[in-house]
């Protein structure tokens, strides 16, 4: 249709006349699915966790801009107190370590021991959850009484909505798991939602780190 | 080891009888259910692009409409409140429902043909970000024909979004629609930046990948991390408006300013996603048509990406006027002229390779070729509100409104219409009308010009930007009368074009495996593909594996027609990031109607959010929650669990 600058010669007989060689792909033992955590879908968990980590920095950066630019007395309880938070801190960061311990009874074949984990992981972040609805009892102030309230409501609020998740994502796993689904090469899905548990983990670690320790560092005071 | 979990893939020509087996294995189910099942990347391709273009026909209705309430002084076709909801309902139709989806519709449909794969890397989720996209753009018209749609704008300020002063349900339906489509938006470029970094031929590797994949990636990837910076801020607009919060809401120490940051920073990144795949179209179309490969390559790719990287700390530049420090109007101002730099480099690039070339001239060739005059003018009006004191005195004005339209009309309707005469052949089978194509070239390129040119003046003159009409000896009525003018010769132009569309799908000339003799692979397979795309993976020797033994490189060949057979299941290849050497056997997912039921429960829960009926929210909320559960659940044939007696 179109003449070509750079000359239309048959292919074949040009390669052969400059010496080409058409190379050619062969592979030999090529993995068939998923193996270990080597399959495409631990890059989904990937791109999921960078917009989600991306979403909680958007709301500490509204945290930081707001309280920044606000007047004195903006944090309505300048010293908050951590004797729920704390305690609390520590069963979200110990679960993770159950997590972990479960997804190496998996890798190790120990089914029981990877239940027991998964169980674990499951019974603390429910803790964790039900804690955290003590807290938001207790706190001196509610969801409207000022942009600092509605802040620490909807950061919390949003990372519990993980929480939660994680807890379905959890409790699929250890049903399966029960089902034996897995071995240590087939458990693409348990991995990826470990490390789904262990980045909620983290993110709460930013937002106690934002809420609870830097109004002592003066932020927002 | 165990045969069941490594394979060496089988290495053959393609035959009558494998390609049978494969179309087997590929072929969408009919009916209903293949409808709604299908996770072909072609199908949903074309849906994106149909879908995107009703989008862009509605919104250029409500052009029109405005355009007529403009044409003189103190006209009342519209009254202030209609024209509100028009203006803001053509930005969100054009910006969200448009620019974004017709850019994911032709990366969808290319994406695994110019990379050598079968599918893309997440065939399921692909249906899901069409699905989602559909709903939510019905949601948000549902909001605009029940007379609620938005009406503050696309970027929504607050305090005038707030409920005090807007008390409807307009943006109600706005703020829980925007955090609905950003669902798909967000699959969407996921699925795109897997895709393009694991499912490539073996030997596509990083310094091969066709340009237009650089250009949709480096979006997506931008896409990705910006997202949830305007759901965020939509989400707490809806807060504001229906629970009592104070994020924007001064009086209870919030911050107006904090809806503008969140909003731009996704806004501008969000533009450069908008026009950095389509500038992409242009870069991987315009060379085919100076029958030489593109001018700097390298640079390109480069500059794509550095464009983007600038592009995450300009978004301050749309609000100089809005009373911030000095020395963050500096920053901000120098980061915007410094992306000229990189937008240079594709503009030299793309007129080096015309210059060096053999220009054929076609339809696609003058849409991709105009429209670098047109990213001119849209850049150099950019560039100068890119300074801070010549901004304070357009800003609001219709400069501003001139300026977004050559970006958006010149760097991607532009892009968009020539891409499609380009790739109609691969996608149907039929060549577009070339004469009617002039016909149609010529009117959009004259109406859009005549509408948007003097607008620059418009705006220099002072009209400000959404006023819904305006006194007489202002001296704007004859250039407001000249841009009515244009838009409809605009809008001939575009509706010759869907005229085109239909008469060629009936009866235009067969086209070949290659009508342009084009040098990527997309071009070496028959029009239009068969389901499985390629018969046998090829292996990928150089950047343009169709023009191999003209271009007097001394590389090796690219094997097109004996590759891996991959026929046992519905399979495609996996390969490394950097080099694309094969890694693993993929096992590809059959039609599944789990990303319909996850949408249908989506959209009830959104439903159940606008009318605050909890029972219906918590139902969505457990359709959703089962879909999911369907979809992962861990299956033998995908090899996500052991394949236990």
């Amino acid at each position: 249709m179109i003449d070509a600058a750079v000359g239309q010669g048959d292919r074949a007989m040009d390669d052969a006349l400059q010496g080409r060689s058409s190379v050619l792909a062969q592979p030999r033992d090529l993995p068939v699915g998923p193996i270990g955590r080597s399959g495409l879908g631990l890059w989904g968990v990937g791109t999921l966790i960078a917009t989600e980590a991306a979403l909680f920095a958007y709301l500490l950066f509204a945290y930081y801009y707001t309280g920044a630019a606000a007047p004195q007395g903006w944090l309505l309880e300048p010293h908050p107190t951590l004797r729920l938070a704390l305690p609390n801190t520590i069963i979200l960061l110990v679960s993770s370590g159950f997590a972990w311990y479960g997804e190496t009874g998996v890798l190790r074949q120990r089914r029981y021991r990877a239940l027991v984990g998964f169980g674990l992981t499951f019974v603390l972040g429910t803790l964790f959850a039900v804690i955290q609805g003590f807290e938001w009892q207790q706190r001196p102030f509610s969801l409207g009484d000022s942009s600092y309230a509605s802040l620490y409501y909807i950061t919390t609020g949003l990372h519990i909505a993980h929480v939660l998740i994680g807890l379905l994502v959890l409790a699929a796993i250890f049903l399966w798991t029960a089902l034996d689904y897995f071995s240590p090469r087939r458990r693409l899905s348990v991995s990826a939602g470990v490390i789904y548990w262990h980045f909620v983990d983290i993110i709460w670690l930013f937002i106690f780190t934002t809420y609870y320790i830097t109004p002592y560092l003066g932020f927002g005071r | 080891m165990r045969a069941a979990d490594f394979r060496s893939p089988a290495i053959g020509p393609h035959s009558l009888e494998h390609e049978a087996r494969l179309a087997r294995l590929w072929e969408t189910s009919p009916g209903l259910k293949g409808f709604l099942g299908t996770v072909d990347h072609k199908q949903i391709g074309i849906r994106y692009i149909v879908t995107a273009f009703i989008f862009l026909a509605l919104g250029g209705i409500e052009a029109l409409l405005m355009r007529l309430q403009l044409a003189g002084p103190n006209l009342s076709l519209l009254t202030p409140e209609q024209y509100n909801e028009l203006f803001s309902t053509h930005g969100m139709t054009m910006i969200f429902l448009y620019a974004a989806p017709i850019l994911s519709g032709f990366s969808n449909y290319l994406w695994p043909l110019l990379l050598g794969s079968r599918d893309m890397a997440f065939p399921r989720l692909n249906a899901l970000s069409y699905w989602i996209y559909l709903a939510s753009g019905i949601f948000l018209y549902v909001g605009f024909l029940t007379g609620n749609g938005p009406n503050d704008g696309w970027f929504n300020y607050v305090p005038y979004a707030a409920r005090d002063y807007n008390p409807g349900l307009n943006e109600d339906f706005y703020s829980l629609g925007m955090v609905f489509l950003g669902i798909s938006t967000t699959v969407g470029a996921a699925n795109f930046i897997v895709t393009a970094l694991r499912a490539r031929a073996p030997g596509l590797s990083l310094n091969r990948l066709p340009i237009l994949v650089w250009g949709t990636l480096t979006a997506s990837a931008a896409n990705l991390v910006v997202v949830p910076a305007v759901s965020l801020a939509f989400f707490m607009l809806w807060l504001d408006r229906q629970f009592g919060t104070h994020f924007f809401d001064p009086a209870g120490g919030g911050q107006p300013l904090l809806w503008q940051h969140l909003f731009w920073i996704f806004g501008h990144p969000w533009v450069y996603a908008i026009v950095l795949p389509a500038m992409g179209m242009v870069s991987q179309g315009l060379p085919v048509f100076c029958r030489r490969p593109l001018v700097g390559y390298g640079s390109v790719a480069l500059s794509t990406v550095a464009t983007m990287v600038l592009g995450f700390g300009v978004w301050v530049h749309h609000m100089f006027a809005t009373g911030l420090p000095g020395l963050g109007l500096s920053f901000f101002s120098g980061a915007s002229i410094a992306i000229v730099f990189p937008s240079a480099v594709a503009v030299f690039a793309w007129l080096a390779t015309i210059w060096l070339g053999r220009p054929v001239i076609t339809t696609a060739f003058l849409y991709f070729s105009s429209m670098i005059l047109m990213f001119v003018i849209g850049g150099v009006s950019g560039f100068m509100t890119a300074s801070v004191p010549v901004d304070w005195q357009l800003t609001d004005t219709y400069f501003v409104v001139a300026h977004i339209h050559y970006v958006l009309i010149g760097i991607n309707v532009f892009p968009v219409l020539g891409a499609v005469y380009y790739w109609f052949p691969k996608m149907t089978g039929r060549m577009m009308d070339e004469r009617l194509g002039r016909w149609n070239f010529w009117l959009t390129l004259i109406g859009f010009n005549l509408a948007f040119l003097p607008m620059h003046l418009t705006g220099l003159l002072g009209m400000p930007r959404r006023i819904y009409t305006y006194p007489e000896g202002m001296g704007w009525d004859s250039l407001n009368m000249i841009t009515t003018i244009g838009s409809f010769v605009l809008a001939a132009g575009v509706l010759l074009f869907i005229f085109n569309v239909l008469k060629s799908l009936r009866s235009g000339a067969v086209a070949d495996t290659n009508p342009w003799d084009a040098p990527t692979l997309e071009w070496s397979v028959p029009s239009p593909p068969p389901p499985y795309n390629f018969a046998v993976i090829p292996t990928v020797a150089s950047r343009y594996p169709l023009w191999e033994g003209r271009l007097g490189g001394t590389g090796a060949v690219s094997s097109l027609d004996r590759g891996m057979l991959l026929e046992s299941g519905k399979e495609t290849i996996a390969t490394s990031s950097m080099d694309a050497m094969p890694e693993m056997i993929v096992e590809m997912p059959h039609d599944t109607s789990a990303p319909f039921v996850l949408t249908i429960g989506t959209a009830l829960l959104f439903i159940g959010l606008l009318v605050k009926t909890w029972t219906l929210a918590a139902l969505g909320l457990i359709l959703l929650a089962a879909a999911i559960l369907a979809w992962l659940w861990p299956r033998r044939e995908l090899r996500e669990r052991e394949a236990r007696s």
